[in-house]
């Protein structure tokens, strides 16, 4: 089975089952995980605000132009803030550890 | 001044349009109220160039077309609509009416509400610094009404986009502008782009990089703005701060309104989409049941599902006779089909 592990704003660690394909804003939610995605994951809303774990960080495709914008539209931006819904879960990621971002 | 309808509609994205249709088949009269400035809600607002590939019978569409298909379809209603403001009351006056109250002191007389206000109102982003709220309307404004009254004063605009780029032209002319910006590119049209690079250029404006992380009482000017680029943190003093990161919905007043919610949804019944307040309904992503998908095309047939149920609020005495738009003389007259 694979998986992500994410921290929730409390600081709590929940280890999720993560389906090949789906992203990691779909499966967090899903989960029943407080992750706003207002827009529905059309890169429209910058509310499934991640931090990835620094060492995954650079395992991840290249932000695209219209993510990079939206997150112009976020608070509390680190180097390793990413939209969840830009990122599509895929083998190589099996354990990836990320953070939802203060809302 | 009152205005009389029969019934008002919370929410112009595609299903309150759309419940103007249905609503207008039946001879139901509408006003429409929405915070945004325009008509479409979260398709104009949000993807207004994205295609929509599920809307029946067409293959793609964006949000933009369908917005404004729909108003080419509902304008032989004529529709009243009551943009950039909120319901903010709803009371009942008596047995058969409600009287509902906006934000910019608008009242309109209905027989029915119809909640089409999908994930909420879009209201500003505001930054979430510790004490802003102590400042907002005063000297943090989320938006100009009076330009005049920046004159010869020291303004700090935050955001990337065109509002912030806009105003950065714009009042340049007349203030001292400081524009912060968390990197030097911008997803402005290019035209204010390089309006902007080069006043900066000449001196006129200056730009950092940054985002915002502390807001206080200034000792010189009104407001102390502490920022923070890469690890190093600075501070400005201005008489303004302009924040302009775009829009968020909130559910707003409508939680105050005593309606049965199940979270921040509204619960409806699903013969009636009517809420647990009688005669006050809701349609489309705001209201949830068993099997509830979130759907432009579901919002649709709340929508008409809805219309029935208002006909007998808005004329008990009268008889509904079920009518197919191929075969309406009223419609054929009302859209100037011969």
């Amino acid at each position: 089975m694979t998986k992500i592990i994410v921290k929730d704003r409390e600081g709590n660690v929940q280890e999720l089952s993560a389906d090949i394909g789906l992203t990691l804003m779909e499966i967090i939610r899903d989960a029943g995980m407080d992750i706003e995605a207002a827009c529905g994951g059309c890169c429209a809303c910058a509310t499934c605000h991640l931090y990835v774990d620094k060492d995954w960080f650079s395992k991840l495709s290249v932000k695209e132009d219209d993510e990079e914008s939206m997150l112009d539209q976020a608070f509390n931006l680190k180097v390793n803030s990413r939209l969840g819904c830009q990122i599509e879960f895929n083998d190589g990621l099996d354990g990836i550890k990320v953070e939802l971002a203060p809302e | 001044m009152t205005d009389h309808t029969d019934v008002v509609i919370v929410g112009a994205g595609p299903v309150g349009l759309f419940a103007i249709f249905e609503l207008g088949l039946l001879n139901i009269k509408c006003h429409v109220i929405d915070n945004l400035d325009k008509p479409g809600g979260q398709c104009a607002e949000l993807y207004p160039e994205k295609p929509i590939f599920d809307i029946p019978s067409r293959t793609s569409i964006t949000g933009q077309e369908l917005t404004d298909n729909l108003m080419r379809q509902v304008k032989p209603f004529h529709p009243v609509f009551h943009l950039n403001q909120q319901v903010e009351k709803v009371e009942k006056l008596n047995d058969s009416e409600w009287v509902i109250s906006t934000n910019q002191g608008k009242i309109i007389q209905a027989k029915c509400i119809v909640i089409a206000a999908g994930a909420g109102s879009f209201v500003p982003r505001k930054p979430p610094l510790e004490g802003i709220e102590n400042f907002d309307g005063k000297t943090v404004l989320y938006s100009v009404k009076d330009k005049s009254i920046f004159k010869n004063k020291t303004v700090l605009i935050a955001g990337g986009g065109d509002s912030a780029l806009d105003w950065t032209n714009e009042l340049s002319k007349i203030a001292k502008v400081n524009l912060i910006h968390r990197r030097k590119e911008f997803r402005a049209a290019p035209d204010s782009v390089s309006k902007m690079l080069e006043l900066e250029k000449n001196d006129i404006l200056s730009f950092f990089t940054g985002q915002l992380k502390g807001i206080s009482a200034g000792s010189n000017k009104s407001l102390k703005v502490q920022y923070q680029d890469n690890e190093n943190l600075h501070y400005i003093e201005v008489d303004y701060l302009l924040p302009f990161y775009g829009l968020k919905m909130e559910l707003g007043p409508i939680v105050n309104w005593g309606l049965n919610l199940h979270e921040n949804k509204i619960y409806v019944d699903t013969e009636k989409f009517e809420t647990s307040v009688s005669s006050i309904f809701a349609i489309g992503d705001i209201n949830t049941y068993p099997g509830k998908l979130k759907l432009i095309l579901s919002g649709f047939h709340e929508a008409a599902l809805m219309a029935q149920v208002c006909f007998k609020y808005c004329f008990p005495d009268k008889k509904n006779v079920f009518r197919y738009t191929t075969v309406s003389k009223d419609l054929h007259k009302k859209l100037g089909f011969k």
